[in-house]
């Protein structure tokens, strides 16, 4: 039987990574929801690490500020306060900023870098707890000596806050990237050659946290893949020092689209989802179908919200160009499996799609209204006014909704309007 | 009330508004890609580039000058959620 991991949970010493590079974080097996929108099935790390350069020492990144006791432990026995001639910061969120009060309490002389973008937060962070620090803001590329070893800060916004960036270490190879490569999965054994099997919180994570900005994944992923990697260090989880660049990859995997979609690069894509109770909105969806298939160059689908689940759907909507959404107008609101799936959206960027809403009612119907604030609100373009039919469409109704349907998909194909469209500010 | 165009470039839209608009009470009504964090002048999420008509905005605050500093920006940028439409102006996303 292998040795048993030191227990992290209840120790307090520093764990070495390299000569002179150190895991000083705190573990937070207790932990199951983490900003109320994630689950933590098994708690979370804030990782903390310590470099020694021959000119100094560099902390980089904190921990919660409740877990600041165990962290300050861990890196008093590796260093004296009065040794730290700088402190990093990758991101600012509280889970990694809440022990910096208190250790540039401790630790006064070291100078604080953050990136450029993080320098409002810093004071909006920090402002009940002490007057404005003293900071150096950092832009891609700058580079810091601890003597013989080397920080060199890649600028990475957005990933998951304006303020993210990574910090590399030049001669250990190492990159401390912060929340990018982290998962929330505690485990005393630490590194990812010998903790359980975290692939699914590793995926989870880039899923909730990472997914709606896969644009700046892509541009970051641009900047770290062509760097010597044999350290992955994140904010989060596991440590990824066996084989790390299998975790870049996984990145640029989770970042592409998967299955590729039957169409040509030309080609857009309209997404028509729709409840029914009595059929109506299901023949309006039937018809706007039909009107949208006829326009040349858009791929139209068809689903009955009914017979489906929401994540795929949600995977569905992610590619597409357009969506429509169908739903009757009952008690005066729309049914719950649009808003449903309307609120699992947050996860995915939409800010370049056309939207558009329709439904039946009886005698009044809100229910198109408030799927295109919704729609407004997850900032999708809403070109047509939504498409109401009281009651039983007539033939004349579903001729519209037929020129409704080529209406949309026209827009995305650019016939009518888009080009150098001019519009009333009232009709917004 | 006077009337200005706000074209955005990146979708090559323009809208007609009155006099004294915010830039981002448009911008998303219309899906420009001008993206928004705080909405109250302190992030520089918002940052956006004045091509044409970079005078017919409202002078910045000391607040917008000084994030528009923090986050290096050009001579022509501007943050949407601050400034007001005075005149006509062609805008896109930084
Ligand atoms: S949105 Fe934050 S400064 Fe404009
Ligand atoms: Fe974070
Ligand atoms: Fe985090």
């Amino acid at each position: 039987m292998s040795a048993v991991a030191k227990d992290l949970t209840h120790s307090r010493e520093a764990v070495e990574l390299r000569p002179n590079l150190y895991w000083i974080g705190a573990m937070d097996p207790h932990l199951r929801s983490f900003d109320i929108i994630l689950k933590t099935a098994n708690g979370t790390t804030y990782n903390s690490y310590l470099v020694r350069g021959s000119e100094g020492v560099a902390v980089i990144d904190t921990v919660k500020e409740s877990f600041q006791q165990e962290f300050f432990s861990r890196l008093e026995g590796v260093a004296d306060y009065a040794e730290i001639r700088y402190i990093v910061l990758n991101h600012l969120e509280p889970d990694h900023s809440g022990a910096l009060p208190e250790l540039m309490r401790r630790a006064p002389q070291a100078q604080l870098y953050i990136s450029v973008r993080a320098t409002s937060m810093l004071k909006a962070l920090l402002k009940p707890k002490q007057g404005a620090f003293d900071y150096t803001p950092v832009r891609d590329g700058d580079q810091l000596s601890l003597g013989d070893r080397t920080l060199r800060f890649l600028h990475t916004p957005f990933l998951h806050w304006p303020d993210t960036q990574c910090t590399y270490l030049v001669e250990e190879k190492a990159l401390f990237s912060g929340d990018v490569f982290g998962c929330h999965y505690c485990d005393n054994r630490l590194f990812n050659d010998k903790v359980g099997d975290f692939r699914f919180s590793f995926d989870y994570y880039y899923a909730h946290i990472m997914r709606p900005f896969k644009k700046y994944v892509l541009a970051a992923l641009k900047q770290i893949e062509p760097l010597p990697l044999t350290l992955v260090a994140p904010a989060h989880g596991p440590i990824l020092r066996d084989r790390p660049r299998r975790y870049v990859a996984r990145y640029r995997e989770l970042s592409s689209p998967g299955f590729m979609a039957e169409m040509t690069e030309q080609e857009r894509s309209l997404i028509i989802f729709y409840m029914s109770a009595y059929g109506s909105t299901a023949r309006m969806a039937q018809a706007i179908y039909g009107g949208a298939d006829e326009v040349d160059g858009v791929r139209v689908s068809l689903y009955d919200l009914e017979g489906g689940e929401v994540g795929p759907f949600v995977d569905l909507i992610e590619q597409a160009d357009a969506i429509a959404f169908g739903s009757p107008t009952i008690n005066g609101d729309a049914v719950k499996p649009i808003w449903d799936l309307l609120s699992s959206l947050a996860v995915i960027n939409l800010s370049d799609k056309v939207g558009a809403a329709f439904g039946s009612y009886g005698w009044s119907g809100e229910a198109i209204r408030m799927i295109e604030d919704r729609l407004r609100g997850l900032k999708m373009r809403v070109p047509e006014g939504g498409m109401r039919v009281k009651l039983i469409p007539t033939e004349e109704e579903l001729a519209e909704c037929r020129e409704f349907g080529r209406r949309i998909a026209g827009a995305l194909v650019g016939e009518g309007e888009s080009k150098g469209k001019v519009i009333e500010f009232e009709d917004l | 009330m006077p009337k200005a165009k706000v074209t955005f470039k990146d979708i090559d839209t323009t809208v007609n508004v009155p006099a004294g608009t915010r830039v981002i009470e448009v911008s998303e009504k219309v899906g420009s890609g001008i993206i928004y964090g705080c909405r109250e002048g302190d992030c520089g999420t918002c940052m956006m580039e004045v091509l044409e008509g970079w005078n017919n905005l409202t002078e910045p605050s000391v607040l917008e000058e000084k994030v528009l500093k923090e986050n290096m920006a050009g001579r022509h940028h501007r943050l949407a959620c601050q400034c007001q439409v005075l005149g006509d102006l062609t805008v896109k996303p930084a």
